[in-house]
């Protein structure tokens, strides 16, 4: 079933979450620190090791995915709740960064594949 | 008129679930048929979302009444809930064939984009740990910088900032990447995943890859979707630990 997938879901984001809070205690933070990257770690490992067992039945795999459909869509609405007349008065910012910061991470791509050839040769 | 924006209150996020799909259905059609898919619905959509929130208040569009559902759509729950079911398109065993370089991509790319945004941010006038933290993550995806704002406390406005620059990101990989695939030398599987893994912006990534070869699309997007979890794993942890360290 559907909700077998949402409720393992629910689990991972959970404990992630608690990993997060923990953290952010252990730090003295208010907040989640990293929770959403732990629950997403617990869900790519268990997702492997389950797989390679053939122990998820689509059904419950289909319970997951469907939320990753509604990824966009709730970006969308999350970005439609933002504070964006606050935010347009720094909105010089925005583009500058988003676009030196793109370019940036794209200056690393060919040193970076020269290194993944000489790592696969080795 | 008051009995339907009452209604409309009432089963806000039913409400929202139309409104979210109208603008999904307009943006997908006009990425399609008005930019020819050089610019990505998703993309589209996010922006007609930040446009229409600043016709809004301090919660955007979720101020003006009968629209408070979208809070509840797009907040922080139902946002993280669905960021962690993308990890099922990601496969540890597939990672692990690029090793140790692949985990360099990703560590350096939220390095390089985070060092860049907040240091471009710094001085362009903001200059508290937690703005520079939000906006320096908001250069590694769309979904690092609200998180990370969430969890530093960083203002509205600054998280608004940081999602305006992951969205700028996201149109501009999108649209840049079949030009540049050739000098980059993104032409087989290693290198897209290089690609994703550096970069990060998934929707820009998978659309920017699809519009220069399908094939590549699964392995960029594969090390994409590491680097969101990367940078939410590192943003407001160390990173926002080291810039706290310099800064109030």
């Amino acid at each position: 079933m559907k909700i077998y997938g949402v409720g393992i879901l629910a689990a991972c984001f959970l404990i992630g979450h608690i990993l997060g809070d923990y953290l952010g205690k252990l730090f003295h933070l208010s907040g989640n620190l990293g929770g959403v990257g732990f629950a997403m770690l617990i869900l790519v490992i268990g997702n492997d090791y389950f797989k390679k067992k053939n122990k998820i039945p689509a059904e419950t795999e289909n319970g997951i995915l469907f939320w990753s459909t509604m990824y966009i869509p709730v970006v969308v609405a999350m970005s439609a709740t933002q504070n964006v007349k606050a935010a347009l008065s720094g909105g010089w910012v925005a583009i500058v960064v988003g676009m030196v910061a793109t370019i940036g991470c794209y200056l690393l791509i060919p040193v970076l594949s020269k290194l993944s050839k000489k790592y696969a040769n080795q | 008129m008051n009995d339907i924006i009452k209604l409309l209150d009432k089963n806000g996020l039913v409400f929202a679930f139309l409104i979210v799909s109208v603008i999904m259905y307009a943006s997908y059609y006009i990425g399609k048929k008005l930019t020819n898919n050089k610019i990505p619905g998703a993309a589209i959509a996010i922006s007609v979302g930040l446009i229409i929130a600043y016709f809004g208040g301090d919660k955007g569009v979720a101020s003006i009444p009968a629209f408070s559902g979208m809070a509840i759509l797009g907040g922080t729950m139902l946002r993280d809930f669905s960021i962690v079911s993308t990890a099922m398109g990601a496969s540890f065993t597939e990672i692990k064939k690029t090793g140790f370089i692949g985990l360099l991509c990703l560590v350096l790319g939220t390095l390089v984009a985070f060092i860049i945004g907040g240091a471009i941010a710094y001085l362009m006038g903001y200059q508290d740990a937690k703005s520079i933290t939000t906006i320096g993550a908001g250069a590694c995806t769309f979904i690092v910088g609200p998180v990370t704002g969430a969890a530093v406390g960083a203002s509205s406005a600054v998280i608004a900032i940081s999602i305006a620059v992951g969205v700028i990101k996201s149109i501009f990989v999108t649209i840049s990447t079949p030009f540049l695939a050739k000098k980059l030398g993104i032409d087989n599987p290693q290198t897209a995943m290089i690609f994703g893994g550096l970069v990060g912006s998934t929707s820009g990534v998978s659309a920017g890859l699809a519009a220069t070869d399908t094939k590549l699309v699964p392995y960029g997007a594969l090390t994409a979707t590491f680097h969101t979890a990367m940078g939410c794993l590192l943003c407001p942890s160390i990173l926002y630990f080291i810039v706290h360290s310099f800064l109030p």
